[in-house]
């Protein structure tokens, strides 16, 4: 997010400014901070904001986050309240302090069922 | 078909061949239809001809989303049937979208949503103003998302979406239960079409069954399909039976002695003819002679030929004076040559049906059916050539089966069975008699002509076949050499005969003659006799006349009472 370019580089797709896309977001610089400091970037990208992207990534599910630095590539989908998965998902260095609780928009599903990619 | 019309359903017409007869005029307008069928039956072959015919033939462009196959595996599946998709794509009359469910779509940690699919679906069939979609495999999104219910909930807004824009659909799936185990089933019953496949005698066929079609009269049966080089193609049995033209044309068979017998012209003009006999009767000759004759008239031939290569058969037909070449340097005759045993009969018949369709002759001529015998059943073949029959009636294509009858067998043309479908059967026979074999041929019958009932041997020679009464005498018929004999054998009895009423009509003129003299004789003996009948009266009246004049005399001389004497002669 600063003047440098960063190690970590994040995409964030969402559809809209929805609840869910905002806890993404919010889940995904909590994480980041935690673990990365400040070294880290995230773009948002808004489908509906930006129809040209449509072809050119496969994104099916929204929210899904691509790390496009470091390289390879790697994808979450979900609104990243379980961190876990994100911190598997991404490669993202676990930190001995831990991480703050994930948000989650309210009124959403809490139980749910997840599977590795 | 003509009842199903009133109050139907608008129907997307699908354009492959014999789908759309079934359905009475394709799939639902503005609805979703799922096609079923396990892998390698033909679902994302259908779903792709119902977009390309739509778009070339029917103006309406189409979206084609697979969920299996990527852009460019489409573009190579689908070059050997003549579509072009790369093109279609660039002009914008064919959108195709490869959605790959696969792990990288990334790990779940949390909740998610569908957007970026539908939105990028409605972007992509929005981009050529899709009319038409095809969704291929869909079930397989099931498999990329853990989440089942936002996929069902997604899926319910793209077919939401889809309906509101009156978008027709064809949604693909192996089975039903892939659909209900995810809750998709009841959204998805407006049109069911299943395909399956099943293997006889190693021949793999492939079925095409409407199961559901709301709102609308369909044909519930099982009809045979094939993926041909020109995409799919249905064989519907009686689709367009009460369509049939009846011409009273008719067309000569080539041998006038034969059109003499089928009251004067040869066969009616869009007639189906059965040509029957064994091995070396005459079958191919009789069917070329027509062949010619159509080329004749100008008119367009088609030979398919099961047993003898084209070459074969001009140089056989050159031996009996048919000259076949110069009609095929001239285009009237073509010919089209199949093993029946190295493909299916669907495919046989299909291929046929294209082939047809393509050059349509006048004449077309199958010789022999009967060895499509050896690729299906007896009901199967027959079942084919009553659908082959079908389809060249409604397109007034006069056509002629020959069908082999093995010796020794006693009706012929039974063992294809088909005799009953056709309106003219025509039997050729082998007759062995004192060591010398002759052909014969009659008509069994002809529908709508007073045809002959008598037999003719058929004579093939070196100028084409020729029609000879047979004797029909009461030690039986008699044809070859026997005919001959017995021809030579009628004539010196007749000369025979000739010379004895020559003989008596003489002796009867010499007795006439003796009898006339005979008679003239008489005739002067009579003249004569009454000759001397006269003279005798006149001396006899003379001699009286005498007499009295003497005895007046003696009594003048007498001077004795005369007149006393003279009153009492009185």
């Amino acid at each position: 997010m600063k003047r440098q370019p960063k190690t970590w580089r994040f995409e964030l797709y969402v559809a809209g400014d929805t609840p869910r896309s905002r806890a993404a977001l919010a889940n995904l610089e909590r994480i980041c901070r935690a673990s990365l400091g400040q070294d880290y970037a995230i773009e948002v990208l808004d489908l509906l904001k930006l129809p040209e992207l449509w072809r050119r990534q496969q994104v099916l599910a929204t929210p899904t986050v691509i790390r496009k630095a470091p390289a390879p590539e790697r994808r979450v989908i979900g609104d990243l309240s379980v961190t876990e998965q994100v911190l598997k998902g991404l490669d993202i260095p676990r930190t001995p302090e831990g991480f703050p609780a994930p948000e989650e928009p309210a009124g959403e599903r809490q139980s749910r069922e997840l599977r590795r990619g | 078909m003509a009842a199903e019309q009133r109050a139907e359903i608008a129907k997307a017409q699908v354009g492959i061949r014999g789908f759309d007869s079934i359905t009475g005029g394709g799939l639902p307008k503005g609805r979703i239809s799922l096609i079923l069928g396990t892998s390698g039956c033909g679902k994302t072959v259908f779903g792709m001809e119902f977009l390309v015919r739509g778009t070339c033939q029917y103006g309406e462009p189409g979206a084609f989303v697979s969920f299996e196959e990527t852009e460019e595996e489409l573009a190579a599946n689908f070059s050997p049937f003549g579509f072009d998709l790369k093109r279609l794509a660039a002009e914008e009359k064919l959108a195709l979208d490869y959605i790959g469910v696969t792990p990288e779509l990334g790990i779940e940690a949390g909740e998610y949503d569908l957007e970026g699919l539908l939105f990028r679906l409605e972007k992509s069939i929005s981009a050529v103003g899709a009319r038409r979609v095809v969704l291929d495999a869909l079930p397989a999104l099931f498999q990329g998302f853990s989440d089942s219910a936002a996929v069902r909930v997604a899926l319910a807004r793209l077919f939401a979406w889809l309906k509101a824009r009156e978008i027709t659909t064809v949604v693909t799936a192996e089975s039903t239960s892939e659909l209900s185990r995810h809750g998709l089933g009841r959204s998805l019953s407006d049109c069911i079409v299943a395909l399956s496949m099943r293997v006889s005698d190693r021949i793999a066929t492939r079925y095409l069954q409407v199961v559901k079609y709301r709102g609308s009269a369909h044909k519930p049966d099982e009809f045979p399909f094939l993926i041909s080089s020109e995409g799919l193609s249905v064989m519907p049995l009686t689709s367009v039976l009460p369509g049939y033209e009846a011409s009273t044309e008719q067309i000569s068979t080539g041998l006038p002695r034969l059109d003499t017998m089928m009251g004067g012209g040869g066969y009616y003009r869009g007639s189906s003819i059965l040509v029957s006999g064994q091995a070396g009767t005459g079958k191919t000759s009789l069917a070329v002679h027509l062949a010619v004759s159509v080329c004749r008239l100008g008119d367009s031939c088609l030979y398919c030929a099961f047993e003898e290569s084209e070459a074969e058969i001009v140089r056989n037909m050159r031996s009996i004076g048919l000259d076949l070449e110069r009609w095929i340097k001239e285009g009237l005759i073509s010919f089209t040559m199949s093993r029946a045993t190295s493909d299916g009969l669907e495919l046989h018949l299909v291929e046929l049906e294209r082939t047809i369709g393509e050059l349509r002759p006048k004449v077309a001529i199958f010789d022999p059916i009967s060895n499509l015998t050896a690729v299906g059943s007896f009901p199967e073949v027959k079942s084919m050539t009553s659908r082959l029959l079908d389809f060249l009636k409604t397109q007034g294509i006069t056509s002629l089966f020959t069908t082999l009858v093995p010796g020794g067998q006693d009706a012929p043309g039974s063992e294809v069975g088909v005799s009953s479908l056709m309106d003219t059967w025509i039997d050729l026979e082998r007759l062995e008699t004192a060591g010398e074999q002759s052909r014969l041929i009659r008509i069994i019958k002809s529908r709508g002509m007073a045809h002959s009932n008598q037999v003719r041997e058929f004579l093939i020679t070196d100028t084409g076949i020729d029609l000879v009464d047979v004797y029909a005498g009461p030690s039986g018929m008699l044809t070859g050499t026997a005919r001959a004999a017995e021809e030579a054998r009628v004539k010196e009895e007749q000369r025979r005969r000739r010379n004895e009423t020559e003989r008596k009509r003489r002796e009867q003129e010499h007795r006439q003659a003796a009898l006339e003299a005979q008679i003239a004789a008489l005739q002067a003996e009579l003249e004569k006799s009454q000759g001397d009948l006269k003279q005798l009266v006149e001396d006899s009246e003379a001699y009286e006349r005498h007499l009295s004049e003497q005895r007046a005399e003696l009594g003048r001389l007498r001077r004795a009472d005369a007149r006393g004497e003279g009153e009492a002669q009185r």
